[in-house]
C-alpha cells in the first residue's frame, strides 16, 4: 500500500489496534430516508460507538445490494437525493465528530459522471477520508488512483472469496487506508453466520501486502461483531443498522433502535481481542 | 468462423490493439476504443478470467468447432435462408430500382438469432464443468433459447425476467417453463430488462463456482462483448456469401435493429472492412426522444458505466440510469453493446432512433406484402430500411441492395399487435388479455 499520504482510516485503524480492538465501521445511505435525517442516523449511529462512517450513494442499479440497501436507495432515490449532497452531509458528520473518518460507498457511474478529479476534490474538501468502489476494479481505476493521489484520500477496493493470491495483490497495492474483504460470494444483506471463508480471505490479503483488511457482508449482531473482530482490523455492518430505519416506528424511536443496535455491535468489536 | 490469433495482450490499448490486427472484424476485448472494459465486483474476476482462457481455447478447439458446426446443421437449421423481398422492396425506395434482401434469422429454431449465441456459450458451460446456467430476458428470446439449450445439454436452468415483460411476453414465459427452466420474475427498479440483468449478477455472484451467466447480448463486463460477437459472426459471414451467390456483389447498405446489439454486431461484423457497405442500426425511438419515452442510446444517450461496460447509457445528471420505453421488450434497455458506441464514435455505423408507430408499420406492412410475421424488434430494422431506402431513391441513387436482419418472428407479438391494430373481434379481446 502507498503510505505517501497519510490515511484517515489507516489512522483510525492503527489506534483501534492499539487499544486492543477492531474497529466498527457502519454503513448508512446517503438519503436513508433524506440527506437530512441520514445526518442525524449516522451522528446517532457516530455517539453510539462506531469507529467510523461508510457513506452509501444511492444508486439506480446496485448490483452487489441485497433487498434491503436495494430499498432504501430507492427510497433515496425517490426523495430527490443527489450526489453532490455527499458534500454537505459530510461537512455535517465532520463537524459533528472530526475524528471518525467517512468513507463513501458508490458505484462507479454517479462518480464517474460527476467527474473522478472533481468528485475527488470535493470529498476532500469536506474532510471525507477516501471512496470505497464495489463495481471498480483497480484494472479500469487509473483516474480514480491519480485523483486519490493529488486530494489524499482512501482508496478501498474490494477482496473477494475468489480473489486468486495475484488478483489480492494488485488489490493490495492499490489500495490505501484498507482493503475491503467480502466475506462470501454474494451480495450485501443479514446472514446467520459469517462465512469461515473470511477468516482466511483476511489472512491472505495480509500476505498479499494490505496494511489493513475489514471485513464486511452479513455481520448484524454483536456476537458476529466480536468474531470478525478477533482477526480483522475492521467489522464493517450495513443492511443490519439500515434495517432499524426501515421501519414503522416513529423516527426518535428509530433512532433509539440504531443506537441499541450499534452499541451492541461497539460492545462485540470491544471484547473481540479479549475473547480469542 | 475464422478465430484469429489473439497475440494482442489485453494490456494494449485497444486502439494499439486494432493497428496492430488491423481489421475492425478482429477487434479483441477488452476495450474498444475508449468503450468496453470490466466494471464488475472484484468477486466475478475469476470466472471472468476462466470463462475468456475457456473461451479462447474452445475456438481453437477443432472438436468444439465440429460440435457448434454440428448442432447449427441439424438443430438450428443453418445456414438461415436469405430471402429477396420483391413487394416490400417497394416501400424502399423500389421505383429506384432498390433491391432487399433479409437475412432469415427468424427461421432459427426458437425463433430467433439469439440460439446462435446460446449454443456457443452452452457447450462452454459443459467445457467448465458447470451445471447451471442463468440468463436474463427481455422479450423472452433469449430465454427461450437458453432454456433451449439447457433441456438439450441437461443444465439447470434459471431465467431473470422483469415482471413488466413477463406480462408483455407472457406465451414466451410459458414456453420456457414448458422447457423446464425457472422464471423469476423481477419485482424491483423498472421490472425490465436491466433490472433482471441486476439480479442475473446477484445470482451469478452468490453462485459462481456452480453457475454460468449466459449474457445474452454483446455487452456486460470482458470477454462478453467479444464473445458474443464471435458466437453472431456466423449471421454476417453466411450473408455474406449469400448475397454475393445472388447478385454477385456485396449489398449497398445494411440494416439491423440495436437493443444490445448481437444481431446487429453478427449482421455487421462480416462487412466492418468494406468501407463501401453503409452500416446503419435502428434503436427503439418509443413515444418520442425525450427522457423516460425511448431507448434511443444515441440519440439521448452519452458515454457511461452500467452493467459491466463503458458504453452509451441514457443517464441523468447523476449518473442514475433513466427508465426507457419501447413497445419492443428486446429493445427497451438503457445501455448498449460497447463495439457500437465504438462503431458509432468513428463513424462506420450510423444509429437512428425508430419510433413505435414507425416498427408497427413496417410490421404490418412485411407482414401483407410478403407472408412473414417479424418481431416488433426487427420491425425497427424494417422501418429503418423503409426510410434509408426512399432517402436514397429521393438523392437520385439506383439499384441499392439493402440486405436486412430479420432477427427474429413474430409469433410472440402477435397479442400486442392484435391490440395496435384492433384486430380481435370485441368477445376474442377477452381472450387475449392474458397475453398482454
Amino acid at each position: 500500500m502507498s503510505t505517501t499520504v497519510t490515511s484517515q482510516s489507516g489512522a483510525m485503524l492503527d489506534a483501534t489496534a492499539a487499544a486492543g480492538r477492531a474497529a466498527l465501521i457502519g454503513y448508512i445511505p446517503l438519503g436513508t430516508p433524506t440527506p437530512d435525517l441520514a445526518i442525524e442516523a449516522i451522528t446517532a449511529m457516530l455517539d453510539a460507538g462506531a469507529d467510523a462512517v461508510e457513506l452509501g450513494v444511492p444508486y439506480t442499479d446496485p448490483g452487489v445490494d441485497g433487498p434491503v440497501v436495494q430499498r432504501a436507495g430507492e427510497a433515496a432515490l425517490a426523495a430527490g437525493t443527489r450526489v453532490r449532497d455527499v458534500v454537505r452531509v459530510v461537512e455535517a458528520l465532520k463537524a459533528h465528530a472530526p475524528a471518525a473518518p467517512v468513507l463513501v460507498m458508490s458505484y462507479w457511474n454517479p462518480i464517474l459522471r460527476y467527474g473522478v478529479d472533481a468528485f475527488a476534490r470535493d470529498l476532500a474538501g469536506a474532510g471525507g477520508a477516501g471512496i470505497i468502489t464495489p463495481d471498480l476494479i483497480p484494472d479500469e481505476g487509473r483516474d480514480w488512483i491519480a485523483a486519490a493521489d493529488t486530494y489524499g484520500l482512501d482508496r478501498v477496493f474490494l477482496a473477494a472469496p475468489s480473489s486468486t493470491p495475484e488478483r489480492l495483490r494488485i488489490t493490495a497495492k492499490a489500495s490505501r487506508g484498507f482493503v475491503y474483504a467480502a466475506s462470501v460470494m454474494g451480495v450485501t444483506g443479514t446472514r446467520a453466520t459469517v462465512g469461515a471463508a473470511a477468516e482466511r480471505l483476511v489472512a491472505d490479503t495480509r500476505a498479499a501486502g494490505a496494511d489493513h483488511v475489514c471485513v464486511g457482508l452479513g455481520v448484524s449482531t454483536g456476537e458476529q461483531a466480536a468474531q470478525v473482530g478477533a482477526y480483522a482490523d475492521g467489522v464493517i455492518v450495513g443492511s443490519a443498522l439500515v434495517k432499524t430505519l426501515q421501519t414503522d416506528r416513529p423516527w426518535t424511536q428509530r433512532l433509539d433502535d440504531l443506537q441499541t443496535l450499534t452499541a451492541e455491535l461497539a460492545a462485540g468489536v470491544a471484547r473481540s481481542r479479549k475473547d480469542a | 468462423m475464422n478465430q484469429p490469433d489473439h497475440p494482442v495482450s489485453d494490456a494494449l490499448t485497444s486502439t494499439l490493439a486494432h493497428q496492430v490486427l488491423g481489421k475492425l472484424s478482429e477487434q479483441p476485448g477488452p476495450y474498444f476504443g475508449e468503450f468496453g472494459g470490466r466494471f464488475v465486483p472484484e468477486a466475478l474476476v475469476a470466472a471472468l478470467d476462466e470463462l475468456e482462457t475457456e473461451y479462447r481455447k474452445a475456438l481453437d478447439d477443432p472438436a468444439f468447432r465440429n460440435e457448434l458446426d454440428r448442432l447449427h446443421r441439424e438443430y438450428v437449421g443453418r445456414p438461415s435462408p436469405l430471402t429477396e423481398v420483391t413487394r416490400f422492396a417497394q416501400h424502399c425506395g423500389g421505383e429506384a430500382g432498390n433491391r432487399v434482401f433479409l437475412k432469415r434469422e427468424d427461421l432459427n429454431h426458437t425463433g430467433s438469432h439469439k440460439i446462435n449465441n446460446v449454443l456457443g456459450q452452452a457447450l462452454l458451460v459443459k467445457r467448465m464443468g458447470k451445471t447451471r446456467v442463468i440468463a436474463e430476458t427481455g422479450a423472452g428470446q433469449h430465454g427461450v433459447a437458453t432454456a433451449t439449450a439447457a433441456a438439450l445439454l441437461d443444465l439447470e436452468c434459471v431465467i431473470y425476467m422483469g415482471e413488466e415483460d413477463t406480462k408483455r411476453q407472457a406465451l414466451n414465459v410459458a414456453r420456457m417453463r414448458l422447457l423446464g427452466a425457472t422464471v423469476i420474475p423481477v419485482q424491483i427498479g423498472s421490472r425490465t430488462l436491466k433490472d433482471a440483468i441486476n439480479e442475473a449478477f446477484r445470482d451469478w455472484v452468490a453462485n459462481v463456482e456452480t453457475t454460468h451467466y449466459l449474457l445474452g447480448t454483446v455487452t456486460g463486463p470482458h470477454p462478453f462483448p467479444e464473445m458474443v460477437r464471435e458466437f453472431h459472426r456466423i449471421i454476417g459471414e453466411e450473408a455474406r456469401e449469400q448475397i454475393q451467390e445472388r447478385i454477385g456483389r456485396l449489398p449497398d447498405v445494411l440494416c439491423a435493429c440495436v437493443g444490445g446489439g448481437s444481431n446487429a454486431l453478427g449482421l455487421f461484423n462480416a462487412f466492418l472492412d468494406d468501407p463501401d457497405v453503409a452500416i446503419f442500426g435502428f434503436e427503439a425511438g418509443g413515444r418520442a426522444i425525450s427522457p423516460g419515452e425511448h431507448a434511443a442510446r444515441f440519440s439521448g444517450g452519452s458515454p457511461g458505466v452500467l452493467q459491466g461496460t463503458r458504453s452509451y447509457v441514457l443517464q441523468d445528471d447523476d449518473g442514475q440510469t433513466l427508465p426507457t420505453h419501447s413497445i419492443s421488450a428486446g429493445l427497451d434497455y438503457p445501455s448498449v453493446g460497447p463495439a457500437h458506441a465504438w462503431l458509432n464514435d468513428m463513424g462506420r455505423a450510423t444509429y437512428r432512433p425508430i419510433m413505435d408507430d414507425e416498427a408497427m408499420e413496417a410490421f404490418r406492412l412485411l407482414s401483407h406484402t410478403e407472408g412473414i410475421i417479424p418481431a416488433i424488434e426487427s420491425s425497427h430494422a424494417l422501418a429503418g430500411a423503409m426510410q434509408v431506402g426512399q432517402e436514397l431513391a429521393a438523392a437520385g441513387k439506383r439499384d441499392q441492395v439493402i440486405l436486412i436482419n430479420l432477427s427474429g418472428r413474430g409469433d410472440k407479438d402477435v397479442a400486442t399487435a392484435a391490440r395496435w391494430f384492433g384486430l380481435l373481434d370485441d368477445d376474442a379481446q377477452a381472450g387475449s388479455e392474458g397475453d398482454q
